[in-house]
């Protein structure tokens, strides 16, 4: 049986990473799929921190990740709070009529 | 055993982040991210990191998830019209990725990461019969990091300030009820005395 080891972990963030940039390229005009993309890249990073932490035996980079959650997750509430009030003015939130402020 | 779990895990995390962004309906897309989270916390508790497992389902799935279900189900959207340019990105996101992916196996296959050398220091991870994941985790963030903490706090009230007051409203002609103006009235002007003649009305 295959020993799980560093590369394992990090060979899964590279791939979840990949996947939350292509999300975000597949939906360019669904912004709540695009947040989660986001979120999902998020997720790839905590993985490599995590792993790294684990494997180099230094707590940091599990502090590091609490920060990054938090951060996360102040933005999801940000986004999440301009999408509602975008749709409120405008009733879409198809990316592309994203552009009152385009001079 | 933990071997197998770890490749179950990541079977599971990788499939349900595809569906994330290939799902239809977005309430699907939530409730696979919802799997996805919970599949990297396992991965979390495997690799023994239970503290950062913890709070990502308490985080993600229990707040940040549940936002995004209450957002997709409360707005009215046409999601069918939103995918209209799906297949029309799809090479340049092929692209894209194909190249992110070729460069992280470039980087996987050079061998940078060989055994990798724990260090010592006054961060390192003691062993859990000594103190869990948990307590040696508050020792150095209430200490060394304890400013960045409190960072993450005032981040946090700025997001929370942030987002009532975007989506706070005063709407018009609404009737509220004015305890002020309630109590504040005469008797003389609210209530009349009319007399009433026999068989006329008011």
């Amino acid at each position: 049986m295959l020993e799980v080891g560093l590369s394992h972990y990090l060979i899964l963030s590279a791939v979840l990473f990949t996947i939350g940039v292509f999300g975000i390229f597949l939906n360019r005009k669904n912004v709540i799929i695009i947040l989660m993309s986001v979120e999902m890249i998020l997720l790839a990073v905590n993985i490599n921190l995590v792993a790294f932490s684990v494997y180099l035996n230094d707590l940091v980079g599990q502090i590091f990740t609490m920060f990054i959650l938090t951060v996360a997750a102040a933005e999801a509430a940000i986004g999440l709070a301009i999408l509602v009030v975008y749709f409120r003015n405008r009733g879409t939130i198809a990316v592309e009529d994203i552009n009152m402020m385009k001079g | 055993m933990v071997n197998i779990a770890f490749f179950v895990f990541a079977a599971i995390l990788l499939a349900s982040a595809v569906r994330v962004i290939t799902a239809k309906n977005p309430v699907h897309s939530v409730l696979f991210l919802i799997l996805a989270f919970f599949s990297a916390a396992a991965l979390f508790v495997l690799i023994g990191a239970e503290f950062v497992a913890m709070i990502l389902v308490i985080v993600y799935v229990g707040a940040v998830a549940v936002l995004f279900l209450f957002v997709v189900m409360m707005l009215d959207i046409n999601f069918q019209e939103l995918r209209h340019g799906f297949l029309r990105y799809m090479p340049v996101g092929l692209v894209v990725g194909g190249i992110l992916a070729v460069e992280l196996g470039f980087l996987a296959a050079t061998q940078l990461i060989g055994p990798v050398e724990a260090a010592g220091g006054p961060t390192a991870i003691p062993p859990v019969s000594e103190l869990t994941n948990t307590q040696a985790i508050g020792h150095i963030l209430y200490t060394d990091y304890v400013y960045a903490f409190q960072a993450s706090g005032l981040i946090l009230l700025v997001a929370m300030i942030g987002a009532i007051v975007l989506t706070l409203r005063s709407r018009k002609g609404v009737r509220r009820q004015e305890i002020g103006q309630q109590l504040d009235r005469k008797r003389d002007q609210v209530v009349a005395v009319r007399k009433v003649p026999t068989r006329g009305g008011v």
